[in-house]
C-alpha cells in the first residue's frame, strides 16, 4: 500500500509535467488542426534555456534559490515563447492552406532542425545541474520500513501546474485573447469576417503553448536534474499520447490525459518492467484511437463530404 | 521618383533589423553561452559571442537578400520562371529520361568498376529508392501517411538475420519469408489504424515504429538487444558462395577472385529488386486494387459511397508497402553482415518519407531521383556530420513552403474525366490529400 501510495505521489509528478505539453499539443490542434510535431523539441528547449539561465544566475554569484528560480522560469518562458512563435512564422504560416500533409511534414522537419540545432549549438553529452531544492516530507513509515516520501520538488511541481492552469483558464474564458482563440477554433473564417486577427491570435496560441512547454522543460530540469538534446522526441510523443487520451482539442483533457499518462508509465515501471514503459505509453495511445477515438473529453469528429 | 525607393529601402532594413533582433535573442543563450559537464559533474561555461554575432550578421544579411528576391522575381515571376520553350526541352528530356537513367544505372558497375566507394554507395542510393517505391504505395499511392515505415524494414532485415543466424537458410528462402512476415506486421498494423484518418494515422505508425525499435532493444535473448546481430552470413550465387574458395564463383568460371564480384552482385541484386517493386508498383496502378488505392487517396468517404471496401483496399497498401520494406531489410542485413537497432530509428522513416514527398508522392521517377539527391546529399555533408541533419531539416521544411507537392509535383490519377468541368472552389478547398 505505501509502495503504491509513493508510486501514485511519483505518477502525479510526472503526468504534470506530460500534461502541461500536452496543452501546446492540444491547443494547436483546436485551432489550426495540424498536429505541432516539434513541439516535444520545443519542451527541449525550453529545458537549455532554463539550464543555461542557471549556470549563468550561480556564476554571477546569487544565492537566493527563490530569485534564481524566478528569473529563470521569465527568461526560459520568454525565450521559449519567442522560438514558438518564430517557428510558427517560419515553418507553419506560409503552409496554412496548403495541402493536409504538408504542415505535418514541415514540422517534423522543423523537429529535425531543433533536436540537431541544440546539439550542434550545446553538444551532445547530457548536461546535469546539481539539485537546488532538496529535503521533503516523509508521509508515513510502515513497519518494515518504508517511507512514503514526498520531496519539495514534487510540491512545486504540482503547484507550479496548478497555477499555471489556473492562469491559463482564466486566460482562456475571460480575456479577450481566449474569446479570440475559441472563436478561430470553431470557424476561422466567420471570426476574421467579426474582427477576429485570426494570424495573431494563432500567434499567441503558438506562444502561450512554448511558454508551458518551457515550464515543463524547468521542471524536467529541477526534477530529473539533466537534460539532453534528444529528450524532446519521447517527451513529445507521450504528451501528444496524452493529449490524444483526454480528447485532442479539449484543454481539461490535456490535463487529464497528461496524469493518466504519468501514472501509467510510473505504475507500469513500478509493477511490470521499467524498460518496457515506453512501449506501454505507445501501446496506450493505439489502443485510445482504436476503442476511443474522441479521447477522454473529446467531441467527436463528424466527417464531412 | 526617389521616396518610393526610400521608403522601399527602409522597411526592408526595418525588416532585416526586426528579423536580426529576433535571432539576436533567440540564439544569445543557445549560441552564445557553451554549457560542458566537467570532469567532477560540474557544469562549466564559456561564452561564444563571436559565433553569436556571425549568426545575427548572417539573419539580417540574409533577411534583406530574401526580401530582395521577393520583390524582384517574387510575385511576377513565379508562373514565368520556366518558359515555353524550356518547357517543351523539359518533356522532351522527361520521355528520354528514364531509359537513360535505367541504362546508366546497369553500366554502373561496369563504368565505376574499380571505384570501390562510388559502388558502395550506388547500392545504399539504391536501396533508398526501394524502400521509397515501396512507401510510395502507402503514401503516394493510397494516401495513407505513414511514419513508422522503417519498422517494416527492420522486421525484414531481423527476419533474414536471426533465420540466417540459428537456422542457416539461406538468403533465397529468408528473402520471401522476410517479404511475408513484413507484410503480416503491415496489416497487424493496418487493423487498428484502418478508422483513422490523416495526423492521427501518421502518430500512430510512429508509435508503432518506436514499439519495434523498443522491443528489439529489449528482447535481448531473441534479437542480442543494442548488440545487435552479427555475422550474418553473405548472399550466395543461387548456392553458389561469392569468396576466394574452391567453391567460390570465381574458381568456377576460372576467373581471378576479386572481391568486388560480391559488390557487383549486390548492386545488381538491389537493382533488380528496386526494379521488381517499380514493376509491380505500375502494374498493380492498372488493376483495380490500384485504382481503389488511388479513389482512396482522392477522396474516403467518396470511395466508401461507391462501394470500395475501404478495409481490405488500406490493408493491402499496407501490406504491400511493407512486403518491400521486408524485402529491402532482408537486402541489408545480407549487405552489412550486422544489424542493430541503431539502423531503424525515426531518422530512418523520415528520411524516407522526404524520399517520397520531395519525389512529389505518386512520381516513381520522382522518388528515384529525390532519393539519388537526398543520399548524394548526404554524402557531400558526409565531412559536416554534426550539421547534416539539420541541413536535413531545414531542407525539409523549405521544401514543403517552396513546393508542397514535391519537385515532379505530378500526382494525375490513372484514370479520369476526359471532358474538363469547372467546379466551384469550396468543393475542393479541403485539399484531401
Amino acid at each position: 500500500m505505501d509502495y503504491f501510495a509513493q508510486q501514485l505521489i511519483n505518477g502525479l509528478v510526472l503526468g504534470s509535467i506530460y500534461g502541461l505539453i500536452a496543452i501546446g499539443y492540444t491547443m494547436v490542434y483546436g485551432i489550426v488542426g495540424m498536429i505541432n510535431f516539434a513541439h516535444g523539441d520545443v519542451f527541449m528547449i525550453g529545458g537549455f534555456i532554463a539550464l543555461i539561465t542557471f549556470v549563468i544566475l550561480i556564476s554571477l554569484g546569487l544565492t537566493a534559490i527563490p530569485v534564481i528560480l524566478l528569473v529563470v522560469l521569465l527568461v526560459s518562458m520568454a525565450i521559449t515563447a519567442l522560438y514558438g512563435w518564430t517557428i510558427e512564422r517560419i515553418a507553419y504560416r506560409p503552409l496554412r492552406h496548403s495541402f493536409r500533409l504538408a504542415p505535418m511534414l514541415s514540422a517534423i522537419g522543423m523537429s529535425f532542425v531543433l533536436t540537431n540545432y541544440s546539439q550542434v549549438a550545446q553538444g551532445a553529452r547530457v548536461k546535469p545541474i546539481p539539485p537546488f531544492i532538496t529535503g521533503g516530507y516523509t508521509l508515513h513509515e510502515s513497519a518494515d520500513g518504508f517511507v512514503i516520501q514526498l520531496s519539495n520538488i514534487q510540491i512545486m511541481v504540482v503547484v507550479t501546474t496548478i497555477v499555471l492552469l489556473a492562469i491559463f483558464t482564466w486566460l482562456v474564458s475571460r480575456t479577450r485573447l481566449g474569446r479570440d482563440m475559441r472563436a478561430c477554433e470553431q470557424d476561422q473564417t466567420m471570426a476574421a469576417l467579426l474582427g477576429v486577427d485570426v494570424d495573431r491570435t494563432i500567434s499567441m496560441t503558438f506562444v502561450i503553448g512554448a511558454a508551458l512547454a518551457a515550464v515543463a522543460g524547468l521542471m524536467y530540469l529541477l526534477y530529473y536534474g539533466l537534460v539532453d538534446f534528444f529528450m524532446g522526441f519521447v517527451a513529445g510523443i507521450k504528451a501528444f499520447t496524452a493529449a490524444v487520451l483526454g480528447g485532442i482539442g479539449s484543454l481539461p483533457g490535456a490535463m487529464l490525459g497528461g496524469l493518466a499518462i504519468g501514472l501509467i508509465e510510473t505504475f507500469w515501471s513500478a509493477y511490470f518492467s521499467v524498460e518496457y514503459k515506453d512501449v506501454a505509453a505507445f501501446s496506450i495511445l493505439i489502443v485510445v484511437l482504436i476503442f476511443m477515438p474522441t479521447g477522454l473529453l473529446g467531441r467527436p469528429e463528424v466527417e464531412k463530404v | 521618383m526617389t521616396a518610393k525607393p526610400a521608403t522601399g529601402i527602409t522597411s526592408l532594413l526595418k525588416t532585416a533589423f526586426i528579423n536580426a533582433l529576433i535571432a539576436l535573442v533567440l540564439f544569445s543563450l543557445m549560441v552564445g553561452i557553451r554549457t560542458e559537464a566537467g570532469s567532477d559533474g560540474q557544469l562549466t561555461y564559456w561564452t561564444r559571442f563571436g559565433e553569436l554575432a556571425s549568426l545575427v550578421g548572417a539573419v539580417f544579411g540574409g533577411s534583406i537578400v530574401i526580401e530582395l528576391l521577393r520583390q524582384w522575381i517574387g510575385p511576377t515571376g513565379a508562373e514565368k520562371l520556366v518558359p515555353p520553350a524550356v518547357q517543351s526541352g523539359m518533356s522532351f528530356i522527361g520521355r528520354y529520361l528514364t531509359p537513360a537513367l535505367l541504362i546508366f544505372t546497369v553500366l554502373v558497375p561496369v563504368i565505376f568498376y574499380d571505384q570501390r566507394y562510388i559502388l558502395d554507395l550506388a547500392i545504399l542510393v539504391l536501396t533508398y529508392v526501394m524502400l521509397g517505391w515501396g512507401l510510395n504505395v502507402v503514401v503516394g499511392l493510397a494516401g495513407l501517411l505513414d511514419l513508422g515505415y522503417v519498422a517494416f524494414y527492420a522486421v525484414g532485415a531481423y527476419s533474414y538475420g536471426l533465420l540466417a543466424t540459428n537456422f542457416g537458410w539461406s538468403f533465397w528462402i529468408c528473402l520471401p519469408l522476410a517479404g511475408i512476415l513484413a507484410a503480416f506486421w503491415g496489416v497487424l498494423l493496418g487493423f487498428p489504424v484502418l478508422r483513422l484518418r490523416g495526423d492521427y494515422l501518421a502518430i500512430v505508425t510512429l508509435a508503432f515504429g518506436e514499439i519495434i525499435r523498443l522491443v528489439i532493444i529489449n528482447w535481448q535473448e531473441l534479437t542480442g538487444g543494442p548488440n545487435g546481430v552479427s555475422g550474418i552470413p553473405r548472399p550466395s550465387f543461387f548456392g553458389i558462395p561469392l569468396d576466394n574458395s574452391d567453391e567460390g564463383l570465381a574458381a568456377r568460371l576460372g576467373i581471378e577472385y576479386s572481391p568486388t564480384h560480391r559488390i557487383v552482385f549486390l548492386f545488381y541484386l538491389i537493382l533488380a529488386l528496386a526494379l521488381l517493386t517499380n514493376w509491380v508498383t505500375i502494374r498493380l496502378r492498372r488493376l483495380p486494387i490500384g485504382r481503389a488505392w488511388e479513389a482512396l487517396r482522392e477522396d474516403e468517404v467518396a470511395c466508401r459511397a461507391l462501394g470500395i471496401n475501404t478495409t481490405t483496399t488500406k490493408l493491402t497498401a499496407f501490406a504491400t508497402g511493407a512486403m518491400f520494406g521486408g524485402f529491402a531489410g532482408a537486402f541489408f542485413a545480407t549487405r552489412q553482415g550486422f544489424i542493430s537497432p541503431e539502423s531503424f530509428t525515426f531518422q530512418e522513416s523520415a528520411l524516407v518519407l522526404a524520399i517520397v514527398v520531395l519525389g512529389g508522392m505518386g512520381s516513381q521517377l520522382g522518388v528515384a531521383l529525390a532519393a539519388l539527391a537526398m543520399i548524394g546529399g548526404f554524402e557531400l555533408f558526409r565531412g559536416l556530420e554534426t550539421y547534416r541533419m539539420l541541413v536535413f531539416g531545414m531542407s525539409m521544411v523549405l521544401i514543403m513552403i517552396w513546393r508542397p507537392r514535391g519537385l515532379i509535383g505530378h500526382r494525375a490519377p490513372t484514370v479520369y474525366l476526359t471532358k474538363a468541368e469547372a467546379i466551384s472552389s469550396d468543393l475542393v478547398k479541403e485539399g484531401h490529400g
